[in-house]
């Protein structure tokens, strides 16, 4: 039943339908409506059977999550921008206990200088923590993947981070289905941890790790991961049947088909994108959009699958790796390599700088005609730039 | 993919490392002498029966004690315990009351008449003990423990030797001493009274005895010339003793003097207070400090009235007076007349200037050697003439009834071997257990108790037994401020302070071992045991 | 004829066991059947005091809970001497996360537990003086604030030990460290630094903190029972000696601690919602430096000089807690 709600809200209510039984959040914007909506839920007793632990950090959020998951419960956080990176030395254990946490990133620049406005330079930053990313559309598509997170996470015993971009989708305010409880408990069975701390049966978690054993658990991980590439679109399929929509799950191509242009994106910008292909298709232009919902695991396969027949790939990137450039790009030039493929990056809305179809429509055109530079800055004010370089370019 | 945490590898236990190979020196158990049984002439394992004694368990302690000593009821009134003397909880307070606790066990066992049983199979050997003091009779207690046939005969109408004739009834009530003698009557050793011997080797012969052992004591008062009136009222010690003992006191008259400073000394004095006698003044050679009474006689003596006059000699004795000269010691330590002469008053006068041994008895035995008027023995306490052994009071000793027995004891021992044709085994001497070597820590604090005594008053007029008994909670108090010098009493500080968990506690009374696969030679157990019952040794190779 | 009547027991309580005790009233460590919450086979120096402490605390624990025990382990000598791959030494539930958060996974695992509803599994957090008092002090108190059902123990030795010896907020003044080298005119670890653990947690008013030494094992059991009668949060601050950090011997772990005490330089009291309840007192007052000369990381103050200076500042500070503490009443 679709019904009008903040995008925060309708998260914090499908988080609830999950049935989380510790959360455990520090505020930060743009996070702050999907945790103050759960702790409603909770404290007014709608969601039962679940802790809301205030903690003083991010630091704490993530270890108090690590303590919860490892004693047996199904434990959830959110942040953004600075927080995560407050909580990165417990992301990295978590994803190497492999505790199955979900956690939602309401996308966020990072400072210097502090900036409250969405891009993804934060979960950009912890690709390689071992958190399998996903990353929502919409608002819907937000909702419905933290109910494919949760069971991917527990099915795996890997933690999972939800990708939204903070304000645009956080609080946005639009129709959304909310699934219905009975739908996510025929999705999601009761947590059954791999390993658990009972004094029925002792076991030793986070043991240490010298050179004789270190790569094997790496390589572990990286196997674990590379199955979710398997089982990502089973699930995702299995979500479609029970709600009646959804993605792929790994990655979605619009008008790809016979695209010679395909331009690649993450997040809520793929909404606009979308719009801009269909007026550039409509005029005759022969483009496409991917949209990459689960960046890591790093879906080579299917990206290989969808641009195969692109002559040109732009990759619109919400973050950017100072002194290279895009970061998601030198992921698929590495997945094209030995392709005649051209591929451009374009670094664009950072720190909530919006998107607009009319930039996108320009930087389409270049590309199509060849003529965008391989690393551009959508938008750039060039007379700032000049100012506080003195001239400089 | 089974694995834990999908990532996480399963880990096993640390078990399987054995950090035992870390170690340079390892601890080991040891169990040292602890000074009081050092200093035990009966050889009492007084720190084992103190432990039992602890958990109230008073006749396994009582049974301790007689493993070594026949006599707990008697030790405890007369022997001097050089056990607290060398005791190491005098250098933390005041020496665990050993004494007052063997009492305690002895008395307690003539209450409830334990006895003990002869379990040895019948040696087939037939042995003659002349004398029933101390030694005699703890030759033959133990010579009976080990199978062997005893008989005792003693001169003397009644057993005990100087426990009955010398030591007055207020150190030693006679119920006590019978009971300790009867009880060694009644495990079948045969006792000969009023039945002097002078023939050893005819008696031996007659007897078909296969060895022999003399327990005969210094019997005969050391007679020295004084220069006396006719009518000067001169008695010796043993005598004036003996008669009292016999229930017939001596008329000693007013004013007594006894004349040396040894114990017999003593007791002579303080028997003269309790017939009677108003004045009892002790004339000593030498100083206080050099007298050889023990100092715990002569400051109850003392408490009884009785007078005291160092560095005096009596120059002459006459009717009612004595003439004493003041002593000066010379630079050897040697007491020297001055030359300063007093009177004094004295209704008599006795002698208690020491013992001698009757040596006839060893007349004529082949090999015998006699010197400085005692018989001369080896280490088995054999005479020069084989099978015949000797101890107590007429073979070089210190003469007490400790010494006494701890000499019947080394010499039935040794009969036995001979007899048998062995070696007596040799006990182990381990490494004394000195007081550095104690953690006292855990020691709680604990003052010494004290015995009851009777009123000085009341002791003047009676020969009743002076010092009291301790009750069982007090005697149990006692017990347990031992210190438990040198031996484990498994108070669990090694067990419960190892790191490593090396120690295996192997249950109530069976102590600990130590799990050298994981012991990493710290020594914390060495430093914390507070018996310093552990040792760190180097690791053997 | 009973036993009872008398009052006086050998050794009393200040040995481990005591065979003239009711066994009901003899410690856990004496006992056949203890836990061996850790077990044999690691790898701490030898005399570690912090392995030591480990297991007096968690077999109590244990005994407490009747084997119904969680434990949340920071990083440190004790987490990395216990578990190095593929061995670990412990025989309780045990997780190993970070350095700096073991209160905060501690109250996750108890978080988990109530919303499991298994809350007669008991949650443990522990760690050393650094993980504690420094790098996890934040979560720490964000644990005592919430009143997390967890009984925190830190374990002193008065340095970050397992990387070598450094300085922690912990660290004694005038003790040689890696960091707080023994050169110039002030050596060691300045004067007038370093926090009260003990006291910040009172100051949170949760329903028990208390203090204690590897060398008072009957009074660290009792108070571990006392805090496992109890809810919510408990610190229980626990001085370990380390031979290596402290250059001491390795047979002189339990005489150091038991120096600390009776020095006055290591208050062992008890608190309970902010107020200090009982106290222990000295029993035979000695001079610091009798602690201190034992140890070579106060080498520098006997040689090649006595810095008497230095010694009766100490001093000075153990006078106070003598004082402050009531450290001379009657036992
Ligand atoms: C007054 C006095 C007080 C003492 N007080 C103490 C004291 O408090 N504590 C202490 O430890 N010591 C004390 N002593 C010393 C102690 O009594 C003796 O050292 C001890 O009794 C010696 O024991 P023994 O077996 O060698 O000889 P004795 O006890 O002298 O016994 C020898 C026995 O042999 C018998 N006998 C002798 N000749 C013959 C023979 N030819 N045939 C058969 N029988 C014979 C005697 O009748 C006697 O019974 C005291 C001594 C005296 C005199
Ligand atoms: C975030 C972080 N910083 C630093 C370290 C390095 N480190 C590991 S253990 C340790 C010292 C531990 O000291 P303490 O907590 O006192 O325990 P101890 O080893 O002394 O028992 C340090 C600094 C780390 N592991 N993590
Ligand atoms: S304390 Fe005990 S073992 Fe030690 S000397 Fe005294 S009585 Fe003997
Ligand atoms: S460095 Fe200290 S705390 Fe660490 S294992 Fe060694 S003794 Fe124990
Ligand atoms: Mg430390």
């Amino acid at each position: 039943m679709l019904s009008q709600i903040e995008g925060s809200r309708a998260v914090a209510e499908a988080v609830a339908r999950c049935r989380p039984q510790v959360i455990c959040a520090y505020p930060i914007s743009p996070q702050t409506h999907i945790v103050e909506a759960l702790s409603a839920l909770v404290k007014s007793g709608r969601l039962t059977g679940c802790e809301y632990v205030n903690v003083e950090s991010e630091f704490a959020a993530m270890s108090v999550a690590i303590g919860a998951s490892a004693a047996g419960a199904r434990a959830y956080t959110a942040t953004a921008s600075q927080g995560l990176l407050y909580m990165v030395e417990a992301l990295y254990n978590a994803a190497g206990l492999g505790l199955p946490i979900v956690m939602t990133v309401a996308n966020r620049a990072i400072g210097a200088p502090i900036n409250i406005w969405n891009d993804h330079s934060d979960t950009m930053s912890q690709r390689d923590s071992g958190w399998i990313q996903l990353y929502a559309e919409s608002n819907q598509d937000a909702v419905d993947l933290h109910v494919l997170a949760f069971r991917l996470a527990e099915e795996l015993s890997t933690p999972v981070m939800v990708c939204m971009d903070g304000f645009v989708l956080t609080h946005a305010v639009e129709p959304v289905d909310l699934p219905d409880p009975s739908q996510v408990d025929a999705f999601l069975p009761a947590l059954r941890p791999r390993q658990v701390l009972d004094p029925a049966e002792p076991v030793s978690i986070g043991a240490m790790v010298g050179p004789e054993a270190f790569t094997e658990v790496r390589y572990l991980a990286h196997l674990t991961q590379l199955r979710a590439l398997d089982r990502i679109p089973v699930l995702a399929r299995e979500l479609r049947d029970v709600l009646g929509r959804g993605g792929t799950g790994l990655v979605d191509p619009y008008r790809c088909e016979d695209a010679e242009t395909v331009v690649v994106a993450l997040g809520s910008v793929l909404g606009t994108l979308k719009d801009t292909v269909d007026e550039l298709r409509a005029e005759g232009v022969a483009v496409g959009v991917l949209g990459v919902t689960t960046f890591r695991p790093f879906p080579a396969d299917a990206l290989r699958e969808a641009l195969r027949r692109a002559r040109r790939v732009v990759v619109l990137e919400r973050a950017f790796a100072v002194g290279v450039g895009g970061v998601v790009s030198a992921d698929i030039a590495a997945a094209m390599a030995g392709t005649p493929q051209r591929h451009y990056t374009v670094v664009a809305g950072l720190g909530g700088r919006p998107v607009t179809r009319d930039s996108l429509r320009s930087m389409i055109a270049d590309a199509a005609a060849d003529q965008l530079a391989p690393l551009t800055f959508l938008d750039l004010d060039h007379d700032l730039v000049r100012q506080a370089t003195g001239g400089q370019p | 993919m089974n694995t834990p945490f999908a990532i996480t590898l399963r880990v096993g236990s640390s078990l399987a490392n054995k950090t035992g190979a870390w170690r340079t020196e390892r601890p080991v158990y040891v169990d040292r002498m602890p000074p009081c049984n050092d200093a035990c002439p009966a050889g009492e394992n007084v720190q084992r029966w103190l432990y039992h004694a602890e958990e109230a368990g008073y006749q396994e302690a009582w049974r301790q004690i007689m493993a070594d000593n026949p006599f707990p009821a008697v030790m405890g009134r007369v022997c001097y315990h050089p056990c607290q003397t060398a005791c190491n909880r005098a250098q933390l307070d005041e020496s665990v009351g050993i004494n007052a606790v063997e009492r305690f066990l002895g008395d307690e066992a003539i209450r409830r008449g334990w006895t003990v049983p002869v379990t040895a199979p019948p040696a087939g050997t037939r042995v003659l003990v002349v004398g029933a003091g101390p030694s005699g009779l703890s030759a033959a207690y133990h010579l009976r423990l080990r199978g062997h046939e005893v008989t005792v005969r003693d001169a003397g109408e009644r057993a005990g030797g100087m426990m009955r004739y010398g030591i007055p009834v207020y150190r030693l009530p006679r119920e006590v001493l019978d009971a300790e003698v009867a009880r060694i009557e009644a495990m079948g050793v045969r006792l000969e009274l009023g039945h002097p011997v002078t023939d050893l080797a005819a008696e031996m012969r007659d007897g078909h005895f296969d060895a022999a052992f003399l327990g005969i004591g210094a019997q005969l008062s050391h007679r020295t010339y004084l220069p006396a009136g006719d009518s000067a009222r001169i008695l010796d010690a043993l005598s004036v003793l003996r008669t009292i003992a016999d229930g017939e006191p001596p008329r000693l008259g007013r004013r007594v003097v006894v004349y040396g400073g040894g114990n017999t000394a003593m007791d002579v004095a303080r028997s003269a207070r309790r017939l009677g006698a108003t004045e009892a003044l002790v004339v000593y050679r030498r100083t206080r400090d050099r007298m050889p009474a023990q100092p715990s006689e002569v400051a109850e003596a003392e408490e009884e009235g009785v007078q005291m006059r160092w560095l005096s000699t009596i120059a002459h004795a006459g009717r009612g007076s004595i003439t004493v000269e003041k002593m000066r010691l010379d630079d050897t330590g040697y007491p020297q007349p001055t030359g300063e002469l007093e009177e004094l008053a004295a209704d008599s006068v006795v002698l208690a200037i020491g013992q001698d041994v009757d040596r006839s008895i060893v007349d004529g035995l082949a090999g015998v050697e006699v010197r400085d008027g005692v018989v001369q023995v080896g280490p088995d306490m054999m005479t020069g003439h084989a099978g015949v052994f000797a101890g107590g009071d007429m073979v070089p000793s210190d003469r007490t009834v400790t010494t006494a027995i701890g000499h019947g004891k080394r010499a039935a021992r040794h009969i036995d071997a001979w007899l048998r044709g062995a070696r007596p085994a040799r006990p182990p001497r381990p490494p004394l257990a000195t007081f550095d070597r104690l953690n006292t820590w855990y020691y709680s604090d604990a003052p010494a108790t004290v015995r009851p005594r009777l009123e000085p008053a009341r002791r003047v007029s009676t020969f009743d037994e002076v010092t009291g008994g301790l009750g069982e909670s007090t005697a149990l108090y006692e017990a347990r401020r031992c210190l438990s010098c040198g031996n484990c009493f498994e108070c669990d500080n090694c067990y419960g302070m190892c790191p490593d968990n090396a120690i295996v506690k192997l249950g109530p009374g069976k102590r600990f071992a130590i799990d050298y696969d994981y012991c990493k030679g710290c020594g914390i157990c060495v430093a914390e045991c507070p018996a310093g019952a552990i040792e760190m040794v180097p690791e053997p190779r | 004829m009973t036993v009872q009547r008398v009052k006086f027991y050998q050794t009393g309580s200040f040995a481990v066991g005591n065979r003239l005790l009711d066994p009901a009233q003899r410690s856990t460590q004496a006992r056949m059947d203890r836990a061996n919450s850790i077990t044999s086979g690691h790898r701490a120096c030898q005399g570690c005091g912090e392995a030591l402490a480990a297991r007096y605390v968690l077999d109590a624990a244990s005994r407490a809970t009747d084997g119904q025990l969680v434990v949340v382990n920071a990083t440190g000598c004790l987490e990395v001497f216990s578990t190095p791959y593929p061995e670990s030494a412990w025989r309780v539930p045990w997780l190993h996360s970070l350095f700096g958060n073991a209160p905060a996974v501690a109250s996750g695992v108890a978080a988990a537990l109530r919303a499991r509803g298994r809350t007669e599994i008991r949650v443990i957090g522990q760690g050393g003086d650094g993980g504690t008092v420094d790098i996890g002090f934040g979560a720490l108190s964000g644990m005592f604030e919430r009143n997390d059902d967890v009984l925190y123990v830190c374990y002193d030795n008065q340095a970050y030990m397992n990387t070598g010896v450094q300085r922690s907020g912990a660290t004694p003044p005038a003790a040689r460290t890696a960091t707080t080298p023994a050169v110039g005119p002030q050596p060691g670890n300045t004067f007038g630094q370093g926090k009260s653990a003990p006291l910040v947690a009172m100051a949170h008013e949760i329903p028990y903190v208390a203090t204690a030494t590897v060398a008072g094992l009957r009074d660290l059991e009792a108070k571990v029972f006392r805090a496992m009668q109890l809810r919510g949060a408990r610190y229980l601050h626990v001085l370990v000696p380390c031979p290596l950090g402290w250059g001491s011997g390795t047979g002189e772990t339990i005489r150091l601690g038991r120096l600390a005490v009776e020095t006055g330089l290591f208050p062992v009291f008890e608190a309970e919602r902010g107020e200090v309840v009982a106290v222990t007192p000295i029993r035979r007052r000695l001079p610091v430096e009798e602690y201190l000369r034992p140890q070579r990381r106060y080498a520098h103050l006997f040689d090649p000089a006595v810095r008497s200076d230095v010694i009766e500042r100490l001093q000075a500070m153990a006078d106070r807690n003598v004082r402050r503490f009531h450290l001379e009443g009657k036992r």
